[in-house]
């Protein structure tokens, strides 16, 4: 997994609540048997009519030219449904570092951290903030210190994240590393059993 | 200390804490399927690693396999790739596989009960959202990503915290022609379906107690839709039955040990919850979804709300991107509204009991014109016993499709799939935009008001479904 410390960049406004992993990425793309190169069909049926990649739909924000950067904010409940890990693998392809929203599903969260995406949930009014600013409207993400700041107005705010989670992010450890490294007590473990 | 059933059991599987961080979980039974594996197969293999404890691994193919002609080679040329690479790396790693072909095979979250696999005080996980199906028996169980997937391959063990808990309590007695379907379905519009998230769930109450193994699955399968990562019911004698005889279940000596040990998983009297709900059983009617996440559901007999009437913001917008999408105006009612497909099936509801009340309301009947029908069993197994009970009859002379077992029209991974803007009411768990195929519009509903809608052709209360003359 690659480290993540810092993040500046622009964002992508996604003014949807329930954004569930199946509209992330559509069943249909899912009979790959790499974690690569599911960016393109990120949001397929919302970016595009009819799924030709040739007729993007000009109302949504990825088909925007305005909006741009490493960072995707959301409405609550975002990755909701579906277990698929191909929603946080789609997003990473695209080159998104983070999602923003007030809220996330259990599942996507675990996947997104589990592959070096961010989520960082942030409280409704900040999250309204976010929404209410310009296209050319930069944020700051920054893992150590857990904060979230909108440049242009100056307002913060901290977001939770476990300090397990947070080594591995800023170092790009990942978990199947610490469970080898346990193999003798999860023996012990069974041995018990 | 008191203790939730939750806590018996996750105590007991906690292999270390980690400071400040998650826990060490051992987990007891991880079932694999062919579309979330290949990736973490790769991953332990880059890493030099093999599966760490093969004989708790158990495989089988659903997810993208085709319902028709499974004894052919699949024609899809992706999936019957991903179908391949699931034979060669449990070949490779000696994982016991019921593919396609085999008498076992079906969707893993029906196959895991049915086998006597899954039992009360084990920690399950599987690749799969809808894992949460086997807390039914009183185990923790839950779906997982890849990475997941891969850690579990590579270390028997996951990293997790401990959610906060809820108990949904149920008392009371169902009305006539109201299923566990239901009740879920109830539970879920009037928590959202964010409502659980964070939390895992156990049901509780008179109304739940009553409940056959299979109808409680069902619930427990759509803990899921409202954010819970898992529900669970605590195992007791209607548990013990099912299991009972089971091909892996416990036998002679080892199944009085057994018992012994599952009759201790219960919620402590005392035990404390984060959150409690109550709900009267005798409120819940047959419900339907008119929107497009499971959240958005009412009474058969119901109005979908008026969406000037909803204060929040976000809830209206999404409500009427909802309606647009399905085609269906605030305020009325459903009752009445033709439709084009039934979907009989799914990890929710495609067990033989499922099938028997289909059954019950189709019998000497038949299906509407303007109606296509597709029954998809849940497994080999099922798909079987239909046949011996003369299931299948009633539903050829209805004029019904009977499919092989899997996946199917759920997720519209294989070619069942519902067109672009045509109704269906299904029994499937999820209602999102494009679930059953690109456009397609779904309603989720229970086998009965299901079977119902495939004799009117239009959205039918079942209790009103008149009697044959």
């Amino acid at each position: 997994m690659i480290a993540l410390k810092k993040i500046h960049s622009r964002f992508v406004p996604l003014q949807m609540e329930n954004v569930d992993t199946d509209q992330i990425i559509p069943a249909r793309f899912l009979k790959a048997t790499t974690r690569d190169g599911f960016g393109k069909n990120l949001f397929r049926d919302w970016r595009y009519e009819n799924n030709d990649d040739t007729k993007p739909k000009p109302d949504f924000v990825m088909n925007q030219a305005k909006f741009s950067g490493e960072v995707l904010v959301a409405g609550k409940n975002f990755g909701c449904g579906s277990s698929r890990e191909h929603a946080a693998w789609a997003l990473q392809d695209y080159g998104f570092k983070a999602v923003v929203s007030s809220f996330f599903a259990d599942i996507f969260k675990n996947n997104a951290l589990n592959n070096g995406v961010l989520p960082v949930k942030v409280s409704d009014d900040f999250l309204a903030q976010l929404f209410e600013l310009g296209a050319e409207d930069t944020i700051s993400i920054d893992v150590e210190q857990q904060s979230i700041l909108i440049d242009s107005t100056g307002e913060e705010e901290k977001f939770e994240i476990n300090l397990y989670k947070k080594t591995c992010l800023l170092n790009g450890y990942d978990d199947i590393d610490y469970l080898i490294s346990n193999r003798e007590a999860i023996e012990a473990f069974e041995n018990k059993l | 200390m008191a203790k939730t059933l939750f806590d018996k059991i996750w105590d007991n599987h906690v292999v270390k804490q980690v400071e400040d961080g998650p826990s060490v979980v051992y987990i007891d039974k991880h079932f694999i399927h062919e579309v979330t594996s290949p990736q973490a197969f790769s991953g332990i293999e880059k890493r030099g690693l093999k599966v760490f404890r093969p004989d708790k691994v158990v495989a089988t193919a659903d997810h993208n396999v085709p319902t028709i002609n499974q004894h052919l080679p699949i024609k899809d040329e992706l999936s019957r790739l991903q179908v391949q690479q699931l034979i060669d790396n449990c070949k490779k790693h000696h994982i016991e596989l019921y593919g396609l072909g085999h008498p076992f095979q079906g969707i893993v979250h029906v196959i895991g009960p049915e086998l006597g696999i899954t039992q009360p005080g084990m920690t399950i996980v599987c690749g799969d959202s809808h894992t949460s199906t086997h807390g039914a028996f009183g185990a923790i169980a839950f779906g997982i990503g890849t990475s997941e997937v891969e850690m579990v391959f590579a270390s028997q063990c996951l990293l997790q915290s401990k959610p906060k808990l809820m108990r949904i309590n149920i008392e009371g007695t169902l009305s006539e022609g109201v299923v566990s379907k239901d009740i879920i379905l109830y539970i879920i519009a009037k928590i959202t379906a964010s409502g659980a998230t964070g939390y895992f769930v156990e049901y509780a109450g008179s109304a739940i107690r009553a409940l056959s193994m299979e109808a409680r699955m069902t619930i427990c399968n759509m803990s899921i839709e409202m954010g819970a990562r898992g529900g669970m019911i605590a195992p007791d004698e209607v548990t013990f039955n099912y299991i009972k005889g089971r091909q892996f279940a416990p036998a002679g000596e080892q199944w009085e040990n057994k018992i012994a040990a599952w009759k201790q998983l219960y919620s402590d009297a005392d035990a404390v919850f984060d959150v409690e709900i109550n709900i009267d059983a005798s409120e819940i009617d047959p419900m339907i979804t008119y929107g497009t996440n499971p959240g958005l559901g009412i009474s058969i007999q119901g109005h979908i709300p008026v969406t000037e009437n909803i204060t929040d913001e976000g809830e209206r917008k999404n409500i009427i991107k909802a309606l647009e999408y399905m085609g269906l105006e605030s305020g009325k009612s459903l009752l009445g509204m033709p439709i084009q497909h039934v979907f009989i099936g799914s990890c929710t509801n495609s067990r033989i009991e499922d099938l028997r009340l289909v059954a019950s309301v189709v019998k000497g009947r038949k299906k509407n014109e303007n109606v296509q029908v597709m029954i998809v069993p849940g497994s080999q197994q099922v798909a079987r016993q239909a046949q011996a009970e003369g299931l299948n009859k009633i539903f050829l002379e209805a004029g019904f499709e009977i499919r092989q077992a899997g996946c199917s029209a759920c997720l519209g991974m294989n070619d069942d799939k519902i067109p672009a803007g045509e109704y269906c009411i299904s029994t499937s768990n999820r209602n999102f935009e494009g679930r059953q195929g690109a456009g397609a519009r779904t309603l989720l509903a229970s086998p009965l008001t299901a079977a119902a809608a495939a004799i009117t052709g239009v959205i039918t209360d079942v209790r009103e479904l008149e009697p044959i003359h």
